[in-house]
């Protein structure tokens, strides 16, 4: 637990955990969380971990963050895990799982698939076709995803 | 069969057997020797968001021919496309007026977007460079045709980068059992994706960049055009653009039986002194696109053809 001492312990709100090393930033980003929001954030990078070497944290305060929004990470941080702290003790612990489908968490990355057209309405969804290492398909157009630029694809 | 016709993947091997059968026993009627008016009352709602003539042609054709009707999506010029409708509220619309559409769309993906937006039945008429199953079963019906089986060396010949055509049949073909042949210019090669797919399937891959050397062991040579279109420029475009050309004096070593075929439009990949040899398939193969897509109509409608179909 040294590595929790970084920071402070938070009264109330998320702890996420085993974030891979250096892509606490973009957890952010898929949790839509920006500068604008007014819960305090805190975030270390590249402390040492046990298991895989280095790792991210994140602590958002005020904020329980749902099931759903931590299946977003599995593109990102598969083995990402969340503490919700109640008044300073862990009351919940939640870990990401795998689903068959991923639905708007991220566009597909081949640019002439049909969701890349202009206002189309229908959800964005990516079957997964191996969850270690993580492969998906586009639903749509059959593609397989380039799974390093999907990251620039989160929705 | 599921209700809609995305890709090849959603026939079973015993659906395409009993599909080709169907198209068989519907040829007195695809030619107009005899009027079977089984789809009286349906209506085809034909939606084309690329230029098309055989694809259209052929399945207003095929509707006609048993006694249904069509409408078209026209011209995207005068369609509300240009005001900037949405593909899924164009496709609701058409959900409401038709009993089946056919759509072409340049973007991939297409087909299987319309099918999650409508209850009726969507049947993939092309998507930019992904599928096109009914010309995959006219392909597999003129094979079957001129050989009587499918497990054969079939050699696909230009664009299979692009060319939705090869990527269904080869995925079909895979199933059945053939040998394929892939043969390309640098950069525009069957994409690796479906090569691991097809070996996957257990099929057996050979890929060549030369035409002539292949010719003597096939049993059907598949010429595709390069197509223009997909290019980002024309320069990229004219680099490849001719590069597999047949003509009469190529095929002096080929197997007396073996089929030339072509999606059409053609440009320059088969010269027209190959047309009045035996090998020359292609123009059959255009009109096996009505019989294929009578006998998939039938099916979807869960029309029983007649043992005989004959005056």
């Amino acid at each position: 637990m040294t590595e929790m001492r970084r920071v402070t312990a938070i009264c109330n709100g998320s702890v996420i955990d085993h974030i891979p090393a250096g892509a606490a930033l973009k957890v952010l980003r898929m949790l839509r969380i920006s500068g604008k929001s007014s819960n305090p954030v805190s975030l270390v990078m590249n402390v040492p971990s046990g298991k895989y070497g280095a790792k991210d944290i994140i602590k958002v305060e005020d904020r329980e963050l749902t099931q759903e929004e931590l299946d977003r990470l599995s593109i990102i941080a598969p083995h990402a895990s969340v503490a919700i702290i109640r008044n300073y003790t862990v009351a919940k612990k939640r870990s990401v799982e795998a689903h068959n489908e991923l639905v708007n968490v991220a566009k597909c990355t081949f640019s002439n698939c049909i969701t890349h057209g202009n206002r189309e309405p229908q959800s964005h969804r990516l079957t997964v076709i191996s969850v270690d290492p993580l492969q998906l398909r586009c639903h749509y157009c059959c593609r397989a995803q380039d799974m390093d630029a999907i990251i620039d694809n989160l929705l | 069969m599921a209700d809609d016709l995305i890709t090849m993947d959603d026939l079973t091997n015993e659906q395409i057997d009993a599909l080709l059968k169907d198209a068989e026993k519907l040829l007195p009627a695809a030619n107009g020797e005899v009027y079977l008016p089984l789809l009286e009352g349906k209506l085809l709602g034909n939606m084309f968001f690329e230029p098309s003539t055989r694809t259209r042609m052929s399945f207003e054709t095929a509707m006609k021919r048993l006694g249904g009707n069509v409408v078209n999506l026209g011209a995207l010029a005068s369609s509300s496309v240009t005001k900037g409708e949405t593909l899924f509220d164009t496709m609701k619309m058409v959900d409401g007026y038709c009993d089946v559409a056919v759509l072409r769309h340049p973007r991939q993906g297409a087909a299987q977007y319309a099918a999650d937006a409508c209850k009726i039945p969507i049947l993939n008429g092309g998507d930019g460079a992904g599928h096109h199953p009914t010309q995959t079963l006219l392909d597999l019906f003129t094979i079957k045709q001129a050989h009587g089986k499918l497990n054969l060396n079939v050699v696909m010949v230009g664009d299979l980068r692009y060319g939705r055509t090869v990527h269904s049949l080869s995925h079909a073909l895979s199933r059945f059992g053939a040998n394929l042949t892939f043969i390309a210019p640098p950069g525009l090669s069957m994409p690796e994706e479906i090569i691991e797919d097809l070996k996957a399937n257990g099929s057996n891959i050979k890929v060549s960049e030369d035409l002539v050397s292949n010719l003597p062991t096939a049993d059907v040579v598949y010429m595709t055009r390069i197509q223009k279109e997909r290019f980002p420029d024309e320069d990229e475009y004219l680099k490849v653009a001719g590069i597999y050309k047949l003509s009469r004096k190529d095929l002096k070593d080929v197997k007396e039986s073996m089929i030339i075929m072509h999606p059409l439009p053609r440009v320059d990949e088969i010269h027209p002194n190959v047309d009045s040899t035996p090998h020359a398939a292609y123009f059959d193969q255009a009109f096996n696109g009505v019989v294929a897509r009578m006998a998939l109509l039938c099916y979807l409608f869960g029309v029983d053809i007649p043992k005989e179909v004959s005056q």
